[in-house]
């Protein structure tokens, strides 16, 4: 999805890398080899990104200046409109603002901004994420019963936590488009949770 | 032996399991970095205050739910698979992306190679967390 951006602007000292948080290389791999991307296009089975950067659902974008600094945190934005159906998000908000910034023609957000709009992890997020660790350690050695309860109380303690409840699906033998995902959505449409969200900006709200 | 995943290094320690809690030895401390000494857990010299009430020290090691406790960091246990993981704390988390340095990380493409963040300081970066989920 992100490919057409790449090559579009990878002339202006501009790079996408798009991190999988898939069970396995391989439940990752059609997407990749579909996309053909040429920019590098990376495996995370083990949730670093999600540790690292408090990333609690998927797609999540930053933007990541030359210097390393963050200079748009956590987002949600699609390469393009294949699901907007399903999300209402207008993937071309985001597009025409990360070219303004890559083509120096607008700039991202002064500091104070980015600290206002960040989402910093909670203790109990932390507390989710060693569940999810162990959890996935004892689903690669094959205990998936012992990763199971590890993977339920992990998104027991963080029930905004997507990569959680919803990427240990497919470790669970559920499938994650499927009826139980559905009923969890819906509870938490419910609750009055959005299932993504968005910074105001690239929802449009700005 | 009792397997103790440290922010995902995996460590094969010396520890046992009694009425379901996980005392390590101070061998299996010390793999970890850190040794108990009156003033509290130490590493390189700096010390941290036990608080007090904390049941930390046992007749069988130091009792590895309290560890986490004094250091104020997240772990999950399972007492009958013989393993546990210990995370990083919420403020030292929040602190690294308060401080809007963006973490570096190492992670595989489909052929196996290794790409660091690093590897592309001097470019704009649009970094996309995705999955097949």
């Amino acid at each position: 999805m992100w490919q057409a951006l790449y090559e579009e602007m990878k002339d202006r000292g501009f790079v996408v890398i798009t991190v999988a948080l898939d069970k396995t290389a391989d439940d990752a791999r059609p997407w990749i080899e579909a996309a053909s991307p040429t920019h590098p296009s990376l495996i995370d089975t083990r949730h670093v990104l999600a540790e690292l950067y408090n990333v609690v659902n998927v797609p999540t974008i930053l933007w990541i200046d030359e210097r390393g600094r963050i200079v748009r945190p956590n987002d949600v934005a699609f390469g393009a409109d294949t699901f907007r159906h399903l999300t209402n998000l207008d993937s071309s908000i985001h597009l025409e603002a990360v070219r303004a910034w890559i083509r120096g023609d607008a700039p991202a957000f002064a500091p104070d901004q980015i600290h206002a709009q960040q989402t910093l992890p909670s203790a109990a997020d932390q507390r989710a994420r060693a569940e999810f660790g162990l959890g996935q350690w004892l689903w690669a050695q094959g205990r998936h019963e012992a990763a199971e309860r590890h993977f339920v109380r992990g998104g027991e303690l963080a029930p905004h936590d997507f990569t959680i409840r919803r990427g240990t699906m497919p470790m669970r033998g559920i499938d994650p488009m499927g009826p139980q995902f559905r009923a969890m959505r819906e509870e938490w449409a419910k609750a009055g949770h959005p299932y993504y969200r968005p910074l105001a900006d690239t929802a449009g709200r700005a | 032996m009792f397997t103790l995943i440290e922010d995902g290094t995996i460590h094969d320690v010396d520890a046992t399991v009694t009425n379901g809690r996980v005392c390590l030895s101070h061998q299996a401390l010390a793999t970890l970095g850190w040794e108990l000494h009156p003033e509290g857990l130490c590493r390189e010299g700096l010390c941290i205050p036990v608080p007090a009430g904390l049941a930390l020290e046992t007749d069988a090691g130091v009792d590895l739910e309290a560890l986490a406790k004094a250091l104020d960091r997240p772990v999950a246990i399972d007492v009958d698979e013989h393993a546990a993981y210990l995370g990083v704390s919420a403020g030292e988390r929040a602190r690294a992306l308060k401080s809007l340095v963006a973490p570096d990380f190492a992670l595989p493409d489909l052929s196996g190679r290794v790409h660091r963040l690093s590897e592309h300081r001097g470019k704009k970066v649009l970094l996309v967390a995705h999955a097949s989920w």
